[in-house]
């Protein structure tokens, strides 16, 4: 890497988190499971295959650490599972452990060890290990906590690098909440309404698509670098074209506003509880329709569709009838100036 | 209720108007005996005509130039060397606004300045820095004040605010340009070196805000002196497309004027008190170097002498860079911003400069030239 210091924009989900986990932890880490770069990976505890789980990891260091619409509790939960659940896998056991900052308020932390024990519950999952450390003042931002999750793959096949031409792309609701929730609240940016953050389990709706016996082709949650990296993700994973009709995307009001004000795109603010499925052509609208079923869910839709045209690109038409790409979110996350 | 909110976004991106006004253009432009070139000099008009596509809905003999683009793009390295060493002082917390903190000077970015230590905050508005000094007494604070007429008022405020609630730890490095100069320069250089003559710049699409604060009458040379139209245009696509009409219409009836589009806020005496605000603390700089267009005349202003001790660049003159850094010898922005040569003429476009590591100015944020013939090249 030509960086010598890590900076924050190495952290953002686009193009630079992606270049410092190519260029330093693949480059000595990198094995063929790891590669296939899914949000869990698939592994075998069994030589002869007969033990398939899905497993992954994620850390959580979120400010303000309550915000509207969950907690980094809660987020914790969701993060972990959600990502098994991307993968048609159940959550089942999670690991917890959690770096504390000396002086943290204990009311507090009940407070989010409660909002770790109901977002399990929606699981199904439980915590089976767990690790707490606790570092002088200053050493960390109040609390940080990393979860690691295994669960029971449902289906197999759910991948990234399975698009073709013909797939539609669906996405699960309005997007954008939890990115413009969390930035309004970071700056003191007074609304009227305040964004609740979309921050939700997705086993529920994952289990609901999967016993209508439909299966997906891929799925993924729009976390950091949002439907953008997504897209941007599958496009390149299965070299294919995805042309998503942005009218079509589900974007509040609220979400909206705050957009317009600072000059971000909603296509590259983080959900905490949105995802896009990529599915074919005949299940598309029985999926919008179990979706629709969730409260949450209402605006789930389906934006756009896989083609050739431009592959390895996500291209965005607009109702007027022109077209541009939707790039991969670059940079830290910053306001335009003008 | 929830309705009308929505429609004050969606009137001016309305399809059916985009369409309407993509065809009266379309028929007007065919009235016309030759190309025409437009150049949108704001860097928001480049990323509004960008985001939706715009340049797809002009006919063949109606070109885009892209402006200097905005006020971070142009900033050259010595001033970002600036910040950087100011930002490494021990005791300053160095605020600016937005995507500032992600250009390179010689040093590194202010980004990098970050991770080297340095305590870099990026703010909303230039009044939020009163909050980052009342909360770190201990601290200087140092605004790094960029932007065109637009934002000066602010950071006028700003020095306002600090003079009256007697605050003792905010400081200003001023780098604010002003927009009609450095249209000039574009068609008309005085530097003997700039070859200027041969510019294809035949209107301007000029950007609203800067005339809400100085005034449409700040643009009405252009039209009278140099024979270039002007539409005054506000920064929604229909506003644009109206824009671009107006335009092309002078010349199909063979007027040359100076047009408002943005009625909704711009007059041609603009906001009188805003500007008695800048004159009160600011004077024009005889030079200031825009990154890729070298010095030109009279387009920064710097604070006037009795508010020198808020100021950077007297106080800090020691330790502050002075050797001229050269533009990059094959970047030729300059000949993009004079519409002489398109992106993909540059010898180093999309190879050795690219958004990710720019040489020159129009790779530097989106809204540049060559960014979006990077990024937008196949769909363009
Ligand atoms: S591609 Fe880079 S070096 Fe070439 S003109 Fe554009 S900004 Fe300058």
């Amino acid at each position: 890497m030509k960086q010598k210091t890590v900076s924050l924009a190495s952290g953002n989900g686009g193009a630079e988190n992606r270049d410092l986990i190519e260029k330093v932890f693949f480059k000595h880490l990198g094995n063929e499971i790891l590669a296939r770069g899914e949000d869990a990976s698939i592994v075998e505890l069994k030589a002869d295959g007969g033990c398939n789980v899905a497993f992954t990891t994620d850390s959580f260091t979120i400010s303000p650490i309550f915000f509207s619409g969950g907690d980094i509790g809660k987020i914790s939960v969701c993060g972990t599972c959600n990502d098994l659940a991307m993968m048609g896998a159940n959550p089942k056991y999670l690991t917890l452990g959690v770096i504390i900052e000396e002086g943290f308020n204990v009311r507090d932390l009940e407070k989010i060890v409660r909002s770790i024990k109901k977002e399990l519950e929606i699981n199904g999952a439980i915590v089976v290990a767990g690790d707490t450390k606790v570092v002088p003042k200053g050493s960390v931002d109040k609390i940080f906590i990393n979860t690691s999750g295994i669960g029971e793959p449902l289906v197999d096949g759910i991948s990234a690098s399975n698009l073709s031409e013909g797939d539609l792309i669906v996405v699960s609701r309005d997007i954008a909440r939890h990115g413009a929730s969390i930035f309004a609240s970071r700056e003191g940016i007074e609304l009227e309404n305040t964004i609740d953050s979309d921050c939700a389990s997705l086993f529920p709706m994952v289990e609901a698509i999967l016993n209508a016996g439909i299966k997906p082709v891929a799925m993924r949650d729009a976390t950091r670098g949002g439907v953008s990296a997504v897209l941007n993700e599958w496009a390149v994973a299965s070299d294919v074209c995805i042309e998503i009709e942005e009218a079509k995307v589900p974007v509040s009001q609220e979400v909206r506003g705050i957009c317009e004000m600072l000059g971000f795109e909603p296509m590259s603010l983080a959900n905490e509880g949105t995802f896009l499925l990529a599915v074919k052509k005949e299940d598309a609208t029985k999926v919008v329709e179990i979706l629709k079923n969730f409260e949450q869910n209402k605006d789930a839709t389906i934006i756009g569709k896989v083609t050739s045209e431009y592959k390895k690109r996500v291209v965005l038409l607009s109702d007027w009838g022109t077209k541009r790409f939707l790039e991969l979110p670059t940079g830290e996350l910053l306001p335009r100036i003008c | 209720m929830a309705l009308e909110l929505k429609n004050l976004y969606d009137d001016f991106r309305d399809a059916k108007t985009i369409k309407a006004l993509a065809k009266l253009i379309e028929e007007e432009a065919t009235k016309l005996d030759r190309d025409i070139n437009i150049m949108e000099v704001c860097g928001g008009h480049t990323h509004t005509i960008m985001k939706y596509g715009l340049k797809q809905l002009m006919p063949n003999n109606i070109h885009f130039i892209h402006g200097p683009g905005c006020p971070v793009c142009v900033m050259p390295k010595e001033r970002i060397d600036h910040a950087f060493v100011l930002a490494m002082q021990e005791d300053v917390i160095l605020c600016t606004l937005g995507d500032m903190i992600k250009v390179p000077g010689s040093r590194g970015s202010l980004q990098d300045a970050r991770a080297n230590g340095a305590d870099v905050r990026f703010v909303y508005s230039p009044l939020d820095v009163l909050k980052v000094a009342i909360e770190n007494p201990d601290k200087k604070v140092i605004f790094f004040a960029i932007g065109f007429e637009t934002t000066t008022p602010m950071t006028a405020a700003l020095l306002e605010h600090t003079i009256k609630k007697e605050l003792d730890n905010i400081y200003f490095h001023i780098n604010h340009v002003t927009v009609p100069e450095v249209m000039q320069e574009l068609i008309d250089s005085r530097d003997e070196h700039v070859d200027s003559y041969n510019n294809q710049i035949d209107a301007f699409i000029g950007p609203s805000h800067v005339s809400v604060i100085s005034g449409a009458k700040i643009y009405s040379k252009f039209a009278n002196q140099y024979k270039r139209p002007v539409a005054v245009s506000g920064f929604e696509p229909v506003d644009v497309m109206e824009g671009v009409l107006m335009i092309v219409r002078q010349f199909v009836q063979n007027r040359c004027e100076l047009e408002i589009q943005y009625k909704r806020s711009v007059t041609m005496d603009g906001n009188l008190n805003a500007q008695k605000l800048i004159d009160r603390y600011f004077e024009k700089r005889g030079l200031f170097k825009w990154r890729g267009l070298g010095n030109v005349p009279n387009s920064a202003l710097k604070l006037k002498d009795e508010y020198s001790k808020y100021d950077t660049e007297v106080i800090y003159s020691d330790i502050l860079p002075k050797e001229e850094i050269e533009d990059h010898k094959l970047c030729i922005c300059g000949d993009i911003l004079r519409g002489m040569a398109t992106p993909n003429e540059c010898q180093v476009f999309g190879t050795a400069c690219k958004p990710s590591s720019p040489l020159g100015s129009c790779m530097v944020s989106s809204e540049g030239a060559c960014s979006a013939y990077y990024k937008y090249g196949s769909l363009l």
